[in-house]
């Protein structure tokens, strides 16, 4: 009985720790959207998701992937 | 060499490209991968489209905008734009973004130049002088 409950303890100890790093991976490691320009003197602008001009960028962007794959 | 045998062997090299078209300055489409042809204006329609804004957004400096890369979950775009034309290629999410833009180059200077296919010009071959030219 012993053993079954220490088994049991360390199920839901894997579990949880599972659980943990799959909220952390989709909460802080999934790349965000974004749209990078680069010009020919080198200067880059990152416009990220939410950004005025990613807003109009990236429905363009998706566009594109979908028909590319279609 | 051939714009659609410069887009046939950047496909065939970078694993990480999955389509991939080229278009000159005005908007037409000089090569494409797309095989079904209404999925294929749909993709040279919005990679057209995508340059038409990136060119819009307001920037410092009077530079030309000379590549872009709009990064989704699903996967990216690239754009790489020389002179008169532009290539434009969709890869998978998290491509390796230095190499995608080296291939795309690469492969719109293969496509402009006569040769190999690797971008770089060659020197014409000489022309044997005819007999009469060599008596002279």
């Amino acid at each position: 009985m012993r053993v079954l409950r220490k088994l049991f303890g360390f199920v839901v100890l894997v579990g949880v720790a599972f659980a943990g790093i799959v909220v952390y991976r989709r909460r802080f490691l999934t790349q965000r959207e974004r749209v990078d320009l680069y010009y020919e003197d080198g200067t880059l602008v990152s416009l990220e998701d939410g950004s005025d001009g990613a807003g109009r960028l990236l429905p363009i962007a998706h566009d594109a992937i979908g028909a590319a794959r279609s | 060499m051939d714009p659609a045998q410069a887009l046939s062997e950047l496909t065939e090299i970078s694993s990480q490209i999955q389509a991939a078209c080229l278009l000159d300055s005005d908007g037409n489409v000089l090569a494409n991968t797309v095989a079904d042809e209404l999925s294929a204006k749909r993709f040279t329609d919005a990679a057209t489209a995508l340059v038409a804004e990136a060119l819009g957004v307001p920037h410092a400096g009077d530079t030309q905008l000379v590549q872009l890369e709009a990064a989704t979950q699903d996967g990216s775009v690239f754009v790489v734009i020389e002179g008169d034309r532009a290539a434009a290629a969709v890869t998978k999410p998290e491509p390796t973004v230095g190499l995608v833009f080296y291939d795309l180059k690469s492969c719109l200077r293969a496509a402009g130049t006569p040769g190999d296919g690797d971008g770089k010009p060659r020197p014409l071959a000489r022309r044997k002088a005819t007999p009469s030219e060599s008596a002279a």
